[in-house]
């Protein structure tokens, strides 16, 4: 009697484990702190316009919040979206759906980062 | 009912068939909800990507969000994200194994819905009151 590979490990035959779990609470537990400190801090710039929003995005603290924003939402956004595709979908059309969602989730966060550089250093 | 007939054991039961409670239609409105915010990241990411690009295209997006299409569709984004956000500290205290008693998560079903839609109006008071959105359009350049 032998003990397989995946019980030993505890990863399972897809050998990520419970990592997708884990990793959809780690960012909803993220977001439910980043939501309301970006929302407040967002409301506060946009009153003051153009300059004021490019202030605060630019300041340390600002850019900080934004980048983990966007970086908690990406991450939490593909992965509840690939359990819904995962759901609804099946063969070529699953497939291409997930690569999908992994591309447009990593070019998003890409963007984000693109922007917030640019702002931070003035391009 | 299987195609050859012989299995007539009962099928899983759907929505077609199920009694509608308020846990079952906060559960379709987190994934609804979710999928719908994928516009939110995208709305953010492209305000975003305009303000790095300049006052001008900061002045063309905040115009079109500033539209009542746009208005919609931003209140439509609130009001996803007060309910996933609610919903989702439901979810959490689950996973905690906190408040599957049938009252309990009736109640807090309720509880997000409400509360999303309350939050919701409020943020949107707020914002025309203390943003003067009223105006016509958001502040632009300058």
């Amino acid at each position: 009697m032998r003990t397989s590979y995946k019980n030993i490990t505890g990863l399972g035959s897809a050998h990520k484990g419970v990592g997708h779990f884990i990793k959809q609470r780690v960012s909803a537990i993220a977001l439910l702190i980043l939501v309301p400190l970006f929302l407040f801090q967002f409301l506060a710039s946009f009153t003051t316009g153009y300059s004021g929003v490019m202030a605060w995005l630019g300041s340390p603290f600002g850019a900080a919040v934004t980048f983990l924003i966007v970086s908690a939402m990406v991450v939490h956004m593909r992965l509840g979206l690939q359990i819904a595709i995962e759901d609804y979908f099946g063969g070529a059309i699953r497939t291409v759906a997930l690569l999908l969602n992994s591309f447009i989730a990593l070019m998003l966060w890409l963007i984000a980062l693109y922007a917030l550089i640019k702002i931070s250093f003035g391009g | 009912m299987s195609e050859n007939g012989s299995d007539l054991r009962p099928l899983s039961p759907f929505t077609t068939v199920w009694r509608w409670h308020v846990t079952m239609v906060t559960s379709i409105l987190h994934r609804a909800s979710g999928v719908a915010l994928v516009g939110g990241v995208m709305v953010l990411v492209t305000w975003l990507y305009a303000a790095a690009q300049g006052p001008e295209s900061y002045s063309i997006l905040m115009a079109l969000m500033a539209s009542w299409p746009g208005r919609a569709l931003l209140f439509g984004f609130t009001l996803a994200l007060c309910f996933h956000l609610l919903n989702g500290v439901r979810y959490l205290m689950w996973d905690i194994g906190h408040g599957y008693e049938k009252q309990t998560a009736d109640r807090t079903a309720w509880f997000a819905i409400v509360g999303a839609a309350l939050l919701t109006l409020a943020l949107w008071a707020f914002a025309y009151w203390r943003l003067d959105l009223l105006s016509g359009q958001f502040q632009g350049g300058g």
